[in-house]
């Protein structure tokens, strides 16, 4: 019951929301539905209630593993949410608290979705839900970036859908009854139809892949992250993203089980390997710390998808890398987002010295900076470490190599973009600048409690995360 | 009935043919709408021996989102905009259409070798599903005009139904959560009307839509 609360609190919450009255009280609302989701799903991590094997929803290993990392990155952007929109008093929030909560509950349903057509209904779910978010500065760019989102976007959901039939005529035509829960989908295993399931394998990834934006299906996320604030930047890419991730992770287990682990692992290192190399190019050449993010943000889903492919020790690796990766890049939304507002502008050709102008802010986006790298001691480090450790157990050293490299060059690409928007003399006259922009606590303290976040889980991953992961690594993996 | 459905299905891949050709909008929404009329006969046609309330219902709902409202959505969306009935093409017709037809041919052999149950054995859907999705992205990459993009996804999205079809009588939840995908291309109509009423837009042109770039 209680897993089920985690979906309907957040739902509930997006009504009232839409009945709320008031603009300037409406965003209190997020920090109070994102604290009861947070206690509840690390009360149901502590306590993990029992799932039957056949439920269609439930709070099993693999949501455990991430969603509590979800819920928490969503409360503390929550938190930076009411200032934020307390700072944009002349648009109307109503349609964005709404859909932000209704966010909230639909990727809390992704994350606990057992069943193959419930799983791809609240990803769709989850993508419309999200429109409104990207629109919500209302300018022309914002109108490119979503529609721009939407088709991609959609062109990817209704692949995955494609595949969702494919793999649902595998077990049709292997004699099943039409039940496409994972767990019956694992434990008709090698009775599934290999074309079909080699079909929906390609569809599957393509679609999810184009959700969590692997290359080359990640056209959209520049222009998306680019456009939006940076709480919406912050909750796509920690938490949309994981939730396409895990539903890639469950779909393998399936293949996995019709044995074509091998297919899946290659395709999945390949795709992986090519998001990471393609991330890295556009890092080293883009001029605008936006964007940045989100190429960054690809990297990262290609380390994922990298992890995903080195067997269990990979998947541990990654659900690391999950909590790691979602929380910091988190905190260097938030800052980026504050330095836009104080700079008027994403762009580096008119953005420099903004260590004088929002000193603060500043100094939290060179230290998320050198934490999203993979510099000690913070959590991706750690995380980046296992994956290449799994790397090498699994006799994959040429990959292992191109990972580095990849890193490497990541590193110069992103550092290059962050010191020169920190560094130099302020513009005497920005081009624009909007409303003063000053740093008060409300925005400052949310990215710092997250790169501390980060720290802790580098330097003390919690046992009970350790477990879990575990758990779900067994979960995906019943016959290793 | 086997024989209807398939006149059906063929009718259908004859639309996708006839969309590709069509050089101005309202022709091509007004093939779109009738693939979807087509389209949401076929459950009726394919179950027909035991009918119930859900395969009804899907049949309805398709005819009703596919053969109507949707293409008004269109049209309304059309007239509001005041677009020109042009269609400027990326990928001129006469190569949509041999791609088009090239690609036919293509779904109808690749079909030929993914194993299909008996029952399934003699219908045309699988092939009429890869032609269809194949149709929906020549048009979604070959169109620059918002709308026609618009139904180019439309498009793809009947090829996704088509194959959903061999799945209703075991998984129907699965084939009506199809629907939902309906409800994006909703969203995407009313984003251009919402956009139409807030801002002037000239011509609807995705081309001009470059802002957005390294």
């Amino acid at each position: 019951m209680n897993s089920l609360l985690l979906i309907i609190i957040p739902l509930a919450g997006a009504v009232l929301a839409a009945l709320w009255p008031d603009n300037r009280t409406r965003p209190w609302l997020l920090p109070a539905v994102g604290l009861i989701h947070t206690a509840l799903c690390f009360r149901l991590l502590v306590v993990p209630p029992p799932v039957g094997p056949e439920s269609w929803l439930g709070f099993d290993p693999l949501a455990a593993a991430v969603l509590p990392a979800v819920s928490l990155l969503y409360l503390v952007c929550t938190v930076y949410a009411v200032p934020y929109l307390g700072s944009r008093q002349e648009r109307p929030n109503r349609v964005f608290v709404a859909s932000l909560l209704a966010v909230l509950g639909l990727l809390s349903a992704g994350h606990q979705s057992r069943h193959l057509g419930l799983l791809w209904i609240a990803t769709e779910a989850v993508t419309l839900a999200a429109v409104p978010l990207l629109h919500f500065n209302n300018t022309p760019r914002a109108f490119e970036a979503t529609w721009k989102y939407l088709l991609v976007g959609g062109t990817g959901i209704a692949l995955s859908l494609l595949g969702s039939f494919c793999l649902g005529y595998a077990s049709l035509y292997g004699g099943g009854e039409g039940n496409l829960t994972f767990v019956a989908l694992i434990a008709q295993g090698a009775g599934l139809s290999r074309p079909w399931v080699l079909a929906a394998w390609v569809l599957l990834l393509v679609g999810y892949g184009t959700k969590m934006g692997l290359a080359p299906m990640h056209t959209w996320k520049p222009d998306a992250y680019g456009e939006a604030s940076g709480i919406v930047g912050a909750i796509l890419a920690g938490g949309v993203t994981s939730v396409a991730f895990t539903a890639i992770l469950r779909i393998r287990s399936v293949v996995d089980s019709a044995g074509e682990s091998q297919m899946a692992a290659r395709t999945l290192l390949a795709i992986g390997l090519f998001s990471m190399a393609i991330a890295t190019v556009f890092l080293l050449g883009t001029r605008n710390y936006k964007r940045m993010l989100a190429y960054s943000s690809i990297e990262h889903m290609g380390i994922l998808s990298i992890g995903a492919s080195f067997g269990a020790l990979g998947v541990w690796a990654a659900l690391f890398h999950v909590w790691s990766n979602s929380l910091t890049k988190g905190a260097l939304f938030l800052c980026a987002g504050n330095i836009r507002r104080a700079a008027g502008s994403p762009s580096l050709a008119d953005v420099r010295g903004m260590a004088h102008i929002v000193p603060r802010s500043a100094a939290l986006f060179v230290t998320g900076l050198f934490a999203i790298t993979a510099c000690p001691p913070f959590g991706p480090f750690f995380s980046e470490l296992k994956i290449l450790g799994a790397a090498i157990q699994t006799g994959h050293a040429g990959a292992a190599a191109a990972f580095l490299v990849c890193l490497l060059f990541a590193f110069f690409g992103l550092s290059r973009v962050v010191f020169s928007v920190v560094d130099g003399r302020p513009r005497p006259q920005p081009k624009t600048v909007g409303k003063n922009f000053r740093e008060t606590f409300g925005f400052i303290a949310p990215p710092f409690v997250l790169l501390v976040i980060s720290l802790f889980l580098g330097l003390f991953t919690p046992f009970i995360l350790q477990n879990t992961w575990t758990a779900a690594v067994a979960q995906l993996f019943p016959n290793p | 009935m086997i024989s209807t459905l398939n006149l059906l299905v063929g009718l259908a891949m004859g639309l996708n043919l006839v969309a590709l050709g069509s050089s101005r909008l309202p022709s091509l929404i007004r093939t779109v709408a009738t693939q979807g009329v087509a389209l949401g006969l076929m459950p009726l046609l394919l179950e027909s021996q035991h009918l119930d309330w859900r395969i009804v219902l899907v049949a309805v709902a398709t005819i009703a989102g596919k053969g109507f409202v949707i293409p008004g959505l269109l049209t309304r969306a059309m007239r509001a905009a005041n677009i020109e009935r042009e269609i400027q093409p990326f990928i001129g017709l006469l190569p949509s259409l041999l791609l088009g037809a090239g690609g036919t041919i293509a779904a109808v052999a690749l079909a030929g070798s993914l194993p299909l149950l008996p029952e399934h054995a003699g219908l045309l859907l699988v092939p009429g599903a890869l032609a269809s999705v194949l149709t929906g992205f020549i048009l979604l990459i070959g169109r620059s005009k918002a709308i026609s993009q618009v139904c180019g996804y439309l498009v793809l999205e009947n090829g996704i139904y088509l194959f959903g079809l061999l799945l209703i009588k075991a998984t129907p939840l699965l084939v009506e959560a199809g629907v939902l995908l309906d409800l994006t291309v909703g969203i995407f109509v009313l984003g251009i009307i919402i956009d139409r009423i807030q801002r002037t837009f000239d011509s609807l042109d995705t081309r001009k839509l470059t802002a957005l770039h390294e």
